[in-house]
């Protein structure tokens, strides 16, 4: 027994140089940053060998959300929500379509499988290099409908200073609104057939109470600026998601081939027999089944599109406002423009967008380790 | 499932041939890119095979790429072995050693995995300097090993977890201990484990860019950012930055292609709760 | 049989990675690192310096460290890091004026170069104003390597023969010509990245402001925000309308290949556009491109100057000296400066060097009424220039003048300019 014990304390201390670190260079860093996001260090004085820091507060991020030099971190911020979103749609959609493809056992399906997963291994430098050749205005993905006898396209892939669903940055409070309760609703009509009673009363009637005093009163809502600032898709964000859909469809497309073939075909002969046709199998069982999956890639994807640092600063490099995202911006605010403690703030935003995803999947993760 | 030639099969195909199609487009005009003279470069005849075969650009990005290549070799290599050692013990401990709150340590392990890392940035490049090892490689190895961790443990955890604990169970009877069930026991079980998380390190590390940029000096750059470099500044002649992609992606796709196995293994390991 | 192959690479792991510091501690002895943005187009120049210290330092390693990204833009973010990092180059690119004093030098992080100033009696070579610029009541803090002129219109000639066009005196005559080029499918003025765009703004506000008001804008006599300011905006808006509109995925190389290849009719650039089509495009000055101060600024000189300073800590401190030493030499000075398309910053220059550009171009500076350069660095300190890159986009996203004004307010008081 004493035996056991001993082993059991060498099992901790194994692990005790690993919990240090990991203790120290992600909590401990984390608790820096937000210090340092809480201070004024910036500036002028910021190089010196001992800055003078002091703590100003919140000061850094209400300048971020409400100061009027900071437009560019309130469009970086807009144009991470787009990425995500349609990184998301994109690569979810596009690699469960080649997974479903894949599934009916072409041949050569290892092959094929190598084909659309090899831009995943590339890092982002490389694929943005090739792809900022491949969306050159005047050449590249731009003239490949000549090649059909078609007119060459015009779009400005990463040049384009369009952008479309624009929105008031004024009126942000009443835009959150709207999106908390058009989420009530359909979070109750989702649960609607289960409980209809407890969806009226959690969900729907509150989802539709917030939406009709914002759409009622909402111009007593305070405006977050003051003045009007209008934030939307920039068109030039096109070209990277685009790149990012190619590297990253084949990730889910893995994913989900492997959920598939985890699948028990008697599943699916059974589904047939009952007179399924193959879109149904799909659309009420293997999908379904594959909850799971579609979970972890949701968090890897949105993960990813978080450090899309990398791929930006190759497409279009850092200054191109239109194509921003809040994690280049945090790299130039903090090392060119001298600013630490607002660049920890962005990195700190950053952080919390992250956390929101990554906090309820990491808990439900550990219930199940519990239950195991 | 029995195959035959349907309209059904052929939209497969068909469908399954454009697809390829879009997916290779990208490969084929670096390569086509890489291999014009300078001249022969233009944007409207950028899709054409070149006239003349240039292999210089590649001894040209090489001769210019080299230093870059060789950095992130010893760090590839040093961060990957390093960190896998330590994930590899750190998965045995957590599979078959927990004690009481062992799972909400590995929790808070994994939760490292997904921080953006703009958010340690500063504190990180802070620590550096405090222990002068800032602008070479073995900062870099540092915090490749250090924020590795998670990834390692949660993998090596998952593997682990398919050994049977009777295994284990009977290996102690035998008197082994921590350490020798690890040695005799676990560890030649675990090739396939190792091989899965190295891949996994080895393809995160060679790709990363963010860090080679702040925390390295320029004579310790790693590939990323020598790529960077090269694509950065005359976008005139396009083959370089092409012939320097191709050099960067290389290896990791090498390993891809002939391990592409272990790969998607290695990625269902990081996405998927074992 | 396993086990034993993990070890060995672990073992081996280490020892690489215990190898290292080691190594690097060895080559310190005799190295000699650089650090600028001149890389591409702008390298053989810098190279040309490196061949002369390299004859005179043969056995001294040459670390080359650039970073692309045209006017630093990239550079500036890594020097950062390096030199916060401890672990600063041995010299280093900068832009005489605020942008050395108000970042580095008043950080406390360079050394005053005054003793070597009067050593190689620099004092009496560089021109009285320029010394004053590079320095403070302190010291001297960075060698000047050369003249750059910001306000320089390129074009070729026979192009705007062709279409019948004639380089245009001041902005309204470009609005006048513009849309005649338009119509024959000629982009009236080649635009690039961002950076760019603050450099075209600085030639615009220079004509509508005059050099006197731009001045006072940096003594902080002249508001931003005042009438006259928020006029060089609007002025800046019309002539955008005639620009191109991929400039932002364009580095300024493709903007002047535009000219070049007669896709566009004019370009705004400073003069190291010359640099770039007499070395890289192999095209002769005065016919194979012209060049007219920019409209309305004429008999007005608008300067940066390109200057290597010395951190404190360098490594190899001695050789950082030689270095800096070959850059204010005659010889070096007269290496650098025909190939980087600029004039060298002494008085005494051997002007046969140089090519017809040039000669006009000190000729210039040596009457015309010089101003400071804000985008590059000049006028301003970092800081400033950072959040006024912001106002840019804000600018060109709005195109609102009178925000763009009160902007420039807020940033000015920021980054405590004219105080």
């Amino acid at each position: 027994m004493r035996e056991v014990s001993r082993d059991r304390i060498k099992a901790f201390l194994t692990l005790l140089p690993s919990i240090v670190l990991i203790g120290i260079f992600v909590y401990g860093f984390i608790g820096n940053t937000i210090w340092i996001s809480l201070t004024d260090w910036g500036g002028v004085g910021a190089l010196a060998e001992d800055p003078q820091i002091s703590y100003i507060g919140f000061q850094n991020y209400v300048d971020l959300f409400t100061g009027f030099l900071e437009g560019r971190f309130r469009q970086d911020l807009v144009n991470a929500v787009y990425y995500s979103v349609l990184l998301l749609a994109g690569a979810v959609g596009l690699g469960m379509f080649i997974a479903i493809l894949l599934d009916r056992k072409p041949m050569g399906e290892d092959f094929l499988r190598t084909i659309f997963l090899y831009p995943m291994s590339l890092s982002f430098i490389v694929s943005g290099t090739i792809w900022r050749w491949l969306l050159a205005p005047q050449g590249g993905v731009n003239i490949l409908p000549t090649y059909a006898g078609m007119e060459p396209l015009s779009f400005q892939w990463l040049a384009s200073k369009e952008s479309v669903l624009l929105f008031n940055w004024q009126n942000l409070l009443g835009i959150i609104l709207y999106i908390a309760a058009f989420i009530l609703i359909i979070v109750g009509l989702l649960g609607l057939k289960r409980d209809p009673n407890r969806a009226m009363k959690r969900w729907i009637l509150p989802g539709v109470i917030i939406g009709a005093i914002v759409w009622l009163f909402g111009d007593l809502l305070p405006q977050a600026m003051i003045m009007e600032e209008m934030h939307g898709l920039n068109l030039a964000t096109l070209g990277i998601i685009l790149a990012t859909v190619w590297q990253y469809s084949g990730y889910t497309m893995a994913l989900y081939l492997a959920g598939f073939n985890g699948i028990s075909q008697d599943l699916r002969h059974a589904a047939m027999l009952d007179g399924a046709s193959e879109w149904d199998y799909y659309r009420r069982i293997a999908i379904p089944m594959l909850k799971p999956i579609t979970i972890s890639a949701v968090i890897i994807l949105s993960h990813i599109s978080l450090k899309m640092f990398d791929l930006i600063f190759a497409m279009t490099g850092p200054d191109n406002a239109e194509t921003g995202h809040p994690a280049l911006n945090m790299y130039l605010t903090t090392f060119r423009a001298n600013d630490f403690a607002k660049g920890a703030a962005i990195a700190i935003v950053l952080f919390m967008v992250a956390a929101m995803f990554i906090i309820p999947y990491l808990i439900s993760s550990y219930r199940q380790q519990k239950g195991e | 499932m029995e195959r035959k030639l349907s309209p059904a099969t052929i939209v497969l195909y068909v469908v399954l041939g454009i697809l390829v199609i879009l997916y290779l487009m990208p490969a084929y005009m670096a390569l086509v890119t890489a291999l014009k003279s300078p001249a022969e470069i233009s944007l409207p005849t950028a899709w054409e095979w070149p006239s003349v075969i240039n292999w210089s650009s590649f001894s040209e990005a090489l001769d210019l790429l080299k230093p870059n290549l060789v950095n992130s070799l010893i760090l590839t290599v040093c961060a990957t072995a390093l960190s896998t050692v330590l994930g590899s013990l750190n998965g045995y401990v957590f599979s078959k050693w927990t004690f009481r709150g062992s799972e909400i340590i590995f929790t808070l392990f994994l939760f490292g995995m997904f921080i953006p890392y703009q958010v340690i940035l500063i504190p990180l490049f802070q620590t550096l300097r405090a222990m002068n090892l800032y602008g070479g490689l073995p900062g870099l190895i540092l915090a490749h090993v250090v924020y590795g961790l998670p990834i390692t443990s949660l993998i090596f955890r998952n593997f682990y977890a398919q050994i049977p604990t009777a295994l284990i169970e009977s290996a102690r009877l035998d008197g082994a201990g921590f350490f020798s069930i690890y040695t005799r026991v676990v560890f030649p079980l675990s090739i396939p484990g190792f091989v899965v998380t190295s891949l996994w390190q080895f393809t995160q590390i060679w790709n990363e860019f963010l860090w080679g940029i702040t925390l390295t000096r320029h004579s310790e750059n790693p590939i990323t950012v020598g790529l960077a470099q090269l694509a950065g500044g005359q976008a005139v002649s396009w083959n370089l930055p092409m012939a320097g992609s191709i050099l960067a992606a290389i290896p990791v796709l090498l390993i891809y292609v002939f391990l592409g196995r272990y790969f998607i293994r290695g990625l269902l390991a990081g996405s998927v709760k074992g | 049989m396993l086990k034993k192959l993990g070890i060995a690479v672990c073992a081996s792991a280490m020892l690489t990675a215990g190898a290292i510091p080691a190594q690097a501690a060895d080559k310190v002895a005799d190295e000699l690192e650089i650090f600028s943005w001149w890389a591409g187009d702008e390298g053989p120049a810098l190279e040309a310096l490196i061949d002369i210290h390299g004859k005179k330092f043969p056995k001294v390693d040459v670390v080359n460290a650039t970073v692309t990204g045209g006017s630093g833009v990239n550079a500036k973010a890594v020097l950062k890091t390096r030199m916060l990092g401890g672990n600063p180059p041995d010299s280093f690119q900068v832009h005489a004026g605020q942008e050395l004093i108000g970042t580095w030098v008043k950080a406390d992080r360079m050394e005053d170069l005054t003793p070597l100033f009067e050593q190689e009696g620099w004092m009496d070579v560089f021109p009285e104003g320029l010394v004053k610029l590079i320095g403070t009541d302190d010291g001297i803090w960075s060698v000047p390597v050369n003249i750059h002129r910001s306000n320089v219109m390129w074009y070729v000639p026979d192009n705007l023969n062709k279409w019948g066009v004639r380089p245009p005196q001041n902005w309204e005559e470009f609005i006048e010509i513009a849309p005649k080029l338009k119509a024959q499918g000629v982009v009236p003025l080649a635009l690039a990245q961002n950076w760019t765009a603050n450099h075209l703004w600085e030639s615009v506000a220079l004509a509508s402001l005059g050099a006197e008001k731009w001045d006072k804008l940096w003594t902080g006599e002249l508001p931003f925000n005042s009438p006259e300011a928020v006029a060089a905006w609007d002025l800046f808006g019309k002539v955008l309308d005639y620009t191109n509109t991929d400039a932002s995925s364009l580095s300024w190389q493709q903007a002047t290949d535009m000219v070049v290849d007669g896709r566009a009719a004019f370009n705004v650039m400073g003069d190291w556009a010359a640099g770039y089509m007499s070395t890289t495009k192999k095209l002769k000055p005065g016919t194979g491109f012209g060049w007219v101060a920019s409209p309305g600024t004429n008999g007005q000189f608008m300067f940066l100057a390109d200057s290597f300073g010395l951190p404190k800590k360098s490594p190899n401190r001695d050789q950082a000296i030689e270095w800096l030493k070959i850059l204010g030499s005659k010889d070096g000075s007269d290496a650098f400066n025909p190939l980087k398309g600029s004039i060298s910053a002494r008085t005494d220059s051997d002007l046969s060097k140089y090519n017809d550009y040039a000669k006009s171009a000190s000729k210039d500076f040596s009457h015309d009424r010089i101003v400071g350069s804000l985008a590059h660095g000049v006028t301003a300190n970092e800081g400033f220039m950072n959040d006024f890159a912001t106002v840019m986009e804000m600018y060109l996203k709005t195109r609102n003048s009178d925000a763009a004004g009160k902007a420039m307010v807020s940033i000015a008081m920021k980054n405590k300019i004219g105080q």
